[in-house]
C-alpha cells in the first residue's frame, strides 16, 4: 500500500431508465457479500435481507400503465442518518473510501440506525443463517457471516474495493476508472448501474452524476447520498 | 358513594363546603407509639391471600419474564413481531411507559415536598417506591431489546481493552447515563427518609429483622444533629433529584426526537414526553394507594379521601396539559406541511390501527376530563382506582402510537409494515409488570409503608388558620 489515495469518493449511478427489474443485481450482491437467505415464510413477513432490493411501481394512468424499478441500496449518505444514533460506533464513516460502514463485532442490535434510515437499506438479522452443508462451500471468504442480532447492509463491496486497490499498487499503478464493480453493477444486464470514483471529475460516474435526468433519494434530508438516480421517462425509455 | 362518606363513622352530606377537620389525617392525630404500632403491625401481617399472590408473581417473573427472554435470547429476535421497517415494537413502548411511571415517585413525592403540599405526607413512600421498581422494571428493556445482549457493555463508557469508546453523539447513551443517574439518585432519595423509620422498626423488633433493620438504620438515635443534617439532605436532594428526572424523559423523548423519522422528528417531544410521564405516573400512584388502602392493615387511617382528592385534582391538571402537548404536536405537524408528517397523522386517525389512537384519546382525555372535576368521585377511591387504571391504559396506547405505527408508516408507501406483538413479547411485558408488582409486594412487608415520622411530624405542626372566609391549614411552626 505505497500510495493510498485518500481523496476516493465512492458513488454509484441508477439509471432508472435502463433497469429492467430483473433482480440480478440482488440475486448477485446475495452472493458475493453472504447475505442470509432467510426463507419463504420470513421474506413474506418482512424479514427478507437484501442490501439492495427493487422497488416495483406502476406509472401511469390506465390502462396505460408501465413498472417502474428503483433499485434502492444503501445511499452511503455524506451526513448519514445512522451514524450519530449508533451507541457503539457500530456503523461507522470510512475515512477512506467515503462509505458507511457497519462493523459486525461492535454492534450490539439496537436497530435504532434502522430505525433512523429514510432508505431502509439497513437489515437485521433476526436469526443465525442457516447455511446447510454444500452450501457453505459458496461463501466468500471476504465477507463476513453474520452472526444473529446484528445490523447489515450494503458496503459497495468494500472488499472489492480493497482488492482492486491492492492489485493496483501491487501494480504500481492508479486505479483506473471500472476497474473496481461492486457485484450489483457487474450483474446488472442493461448497464442502469454505473460505479465509480466521483472524486475523478473525468470518471463514467461523474459524467453520469451530472446528466440532466439526474436526482437523489430524499435529498430534502440532507442525507448527502452518494448515489445518483436517473429517471427522465418518455424518449429516455423506461 | 354514599357508603363511602360514612367510612370515618361521621355522615357528610356533598354539598357540605367545609369539611371537618378531623377527616384531615393532619387534625386527626394519634399518640406517636399507637402510629409506630401501626405501621409496625401493618409490615409484619401477613395473610394467606399475600403469598399465594408474592408467590403467583415470583413464578410469573421466572417464567413470564426470565423464561420468554431466555427463549428469545437462545432463538434470536424472529420470535418477535418485529419487521421492516418496523425495528422497535412493543419492548420500546413498555420500556417508555416504566420510565414515565418512575416519574410519579419523584413528581408526587419531591415537588410536593419542595412546594410544602402538606398532604403528600403519608403516600411519599408509595411513590418513591414506584420509582425505584418503576426504573428497575424499565431499565430492563433496554437490554432486553438489544439484538445482542450478552455484549450489552459495549455501550458503557470504561476504559477497556477493545480501544473502544461510545458513541456520545448516540441518544442511547444519553439514555443509559440518565436512567442510570436516576435509578441511583431516586434511591438515595428513598433511603434518606427511610432512616428513621428503620430505626423505629430497628427498635420494635427482634431477631433477624432487628440486625437487618439495625445495618439499614445506620446507628440512628435521632439526635437533634442527625435530624437537622437529615433535614437538610432530604432538602437538597428534593431540589436536586427535580431536575435529573425532567432530563430522564427529556432524553427518552430524544431518543425518538433526534431521529429522522418522520412523525417523531418533532421539537415538542420533551416536554409532551414529561407531561405523559407524570400524567400516567401520578394516576400510578392513586391505583397504588388504592391497593395499598385495601390490602394492607391500618392503611385506611393513613390514606383518605382527602389524598384522592388532591391527586385528583393534579391528575385532571396534567391530563389537560398533556392535551395541550398533544394537539400542539400535530397542530405544529400539520402546519409544518411535510406531506409524510401530514399522512402519518392523518393514519393515526383513520388507517388501521386507529383504535389504539382513539383508545388514548378516551382514556386520557374524556375519562379524566368527565369524571374529575366532581368532587365526590374523586373522594371515591375505587373510582379513582378504576379512573387511574384507565389513564394507564391511554398512555401505554399513546405510546404504542408514537412507537411501532408511527414506524409503520414511512416516507414512501413501499415500506409501508403493520406491527403486532407476538407471544413472547407480550409475555415479556406481563413478566416485567409481574417484576414491578412482586417487588412493591415483598417490599411492602420490609420497610415500613408510611413515612411514619413525617406523618407525626405533619400532626404536630399543624395548625388550622383563618384567612379571609376560609380555615387553612398551616405548618408555620416547621422550618
Amino acid at each position: 500500500m505505497a500510495e493510498v489515495s485518500i481523496a476516493e469518493k465512492w458513488g454509484l449511478v441508477v439509471d432508472q431508465d435502463r433497469c429492467t427489474g430483473c433482480n440480478a443485481c440482488v440475486v448477485a450482491c446475495s452472493m458475493e457479500n453472504n447475505v442470509p437467505f432467510t426463507g419463504e415464510d420470513n421474506v413474506a413477513f418482512g424479514r427478507g435481507t437484501y442490501w439492495i432490493y427493487n422497488k416495483r411501481m406502476w406509472e401511469g394512468e390506465y390502462p396505460r400503465v408501465a413498472p417502474a424499478f428503483q433499485p434502492v441500496m444503501c445511499q452511503q449518505c455524506g451526513s448519514a442518518p445512522c451514524e450519530p444514533v449508533c451507541p457503539t460506533f457500530a456503523a461507522v464513516h470510512s475515512e477512506e473510501e467515503q462509505i458507511n460502514l457497519q462493523v459486525y463485532i461492535r454492534c450490539i442490535g439496537t436497530r435504532y440506525c434502522a430505525n433512523n434510515c429514510p432508505y431502509h437499506a439497513r437489515q437485521f438479522n433476526f436469526q443465525d443463517p442457516d447455511i446447510p452443508e454444500p452450501m457453505n462451500s459458496y461463501l466468500n471468504p471476504d465477507v463476513t457471516v453474520r452472526s444473529k442480532g446484528v445490523m447489515e447492509k450494503c458496503t459497495f463491496c468494500v472488499q472489492r474495493i480493497v482488492g482492486g486497490r491492492q492489485t493496483a499498487s501491487a501494480e504500481d499503478r492508479p486505479l483506473r476508472d471500472g476497474e473496481v464493480t461492486p457485484a450489483c453493477v457487474a450483474a446488472c444486464p442493461s448497464g442502469a448501474l454505473v460505479f465509480g470514483d466521483l472524486s475523478d471529475p473525468n470518471s463514467r460516474v461523474s459524467q453520469m452524476a451530472q446528466n440532466e435526468r439526474q436526482y437523489k433519494l430524499m435529498d430534502e434530508l440532507g442525507t448527502k447520498p452518494k448515489v445518483t438516480y436517473l429517471k427522465g421517462g418518455g424518449r429516455n425509455g423506461g | 358513594m354514599a357508603a363511602e362518606t360514612k367510612l370515618f363513622g361521621k355522615l357528610k352530606t356533598a354539598e357540605q363546603e367545609h369539611e371537618d377537620p378531623k377527616e384531615q389525617l393532619m387534625f386527626d392525630p394519634r399518640p406517636r407509639e399507637e402510629l409506630n404500632r401501626m405501621v409496625m403491625e401493618m409490615m409484619t401481617t401477613t395473610t394467606k391471600k399475600f403469598w399465594l399472590w408474592a408467590i403467583g408473581l415470583g413464578v410469573g417473573v421466572v417464567v413470564l419474564l426470565f423464561g420468554a427472554w431466555g427463549y428469545m435470547i437462545s432463538t434470536g429476535m424472529w420470535v418477535t413481531g418485529l419487521r421492516r421497517p418496523i425495528f422497535w415494537g412493543v419492548f420500546i413502548v413498555t420500556f417508555v411507559f416504566w420510565i414515565g411511571i418512575s416519574h410519579a415517585g419523584t413528581f408526587v413525592s419531591a415537588i410536593l415536598r419542595v412546594f410544602k403540599a402538606e398532604f403528600r405526607r403519608p403516600f411519599t413512600r408509595a411513590a418513591e417506591l414506584m420509582t425505584t421498581f418503576g426504573l428497575a422494571a424499565g431499565a430492563l428493556y433496554p437490554l432486553i431489546h438489544l439484538g445482542r445482549v450478552w455484549v450489552f457493555y459495549f455501550m458503557i463508557p470504561y476504559p477497556n481493552a477493545r480501544w473502544l469508546w461510545v458513541n456520545f453523539r448516540s441518544p442511547l447513551v444519553w439514555d443509559l447515563l440518565a436512567i442510570t443517574t436516576y435509578l441511583l439518585s431516586s434511591t438515595i432519595y428513598l433511603y434518606l427518609p427511610l432512616v428513621p423509620d428503620l430505626a423505629m422498626a430497628r427498635d420494635r423488633t427482634t431477631g433477624i429483622r432487628h440486625s437487618a433493620y439495625k445495618i439499614l438504620a445506620l446507628g440512628w438515635r435521632g439526635t437533634e444533629a442527625e435530624w437537622f443534617r437529615l433535614r437538610k439532605a432530604i432538602q437538597i436532594f428534593a431540589f436536586a433529584i427535580i431536575p435529573v428526572m425532567f432530563s430522564v424523559h427529556t432524553i427518552v423523548a430524544w431518543d425518538f426526537a433526534v431521529s429522522q423519522v418522520a412523525g417523531w422528528h418533532s421539537t415538542i417531544f420533551g416536554p409532551y414526553f414529561i407531561i405523559g410521564a407524570i400524567l400516567s405516573g401520578v394516576s400510578a400512584v392513586v391505583t397504588i394507594l388504592y391497593i395499598l388502602r385495601s390490602t394492607l392493615k391500618h392503611m385506611d387511617y393513613f390514606l383518605r379521601p382527602e389524598h384522592f382528592d388532591a391527586l385528583g385534582k393534579l391528575i385532571l391538571v396534567f391530563s389537560m396539559a398533556w392535551a395541550y402537548f398533544f394537539f400542539n404536536d400535530y397542530l405544529l405537524g400539520w402546519y409544518g406541511g411535510e406531506a409524510a408528517v401530514r399522512q402519518i397523522l392523518t393514519l393515526h386517525a383513520t388507517g388501521p390501527a386507529a383504535w389504539v389512537w382513539y383508545l388514548m384519546l378516551i382514556c386520557n382525555m374524556a375519562v379524566p376530563w368527565l369524571t374529575l372535576w366532581n368532587r365526590k368521585i374523586r373522594r371515591t377511591p375505587w373510582l379513582m382506582f378504576i379512573i387511574t387504571l384507565t389513564i394507564n391504559v391511554g398512555m401505554f396506547a399513546e405510546r404504542y402510537t408514537i412507537v411501532p405505527l408511527t414506524l409503520g408508516h414511512q416516507r414512501t408507501p413501499f415500506d409501508w409494515g403493520v406491527y403486532t406483538p407476538q407471544p413472547v413479547e407480550i409475555s415479556i411485558v406481563l413478566g416485567t409488570f409481574c417484576l414491578f408488582t412482586f417487588l412493591y409486594l415483598i417490599t411492602s412487608r420490609l420497610i415500613p409503608m408510611v413515612p411514619v415520622w413525617e406523618v407525626q411530624e405533619g400532626q404536630v405542626a399543624h395548625t388550622l388558620r383563618k384567612i379571609g372566609k376560609a380555615e387553612v391549614p398551616t405548618v408555620t411552626e416547621l422550618d
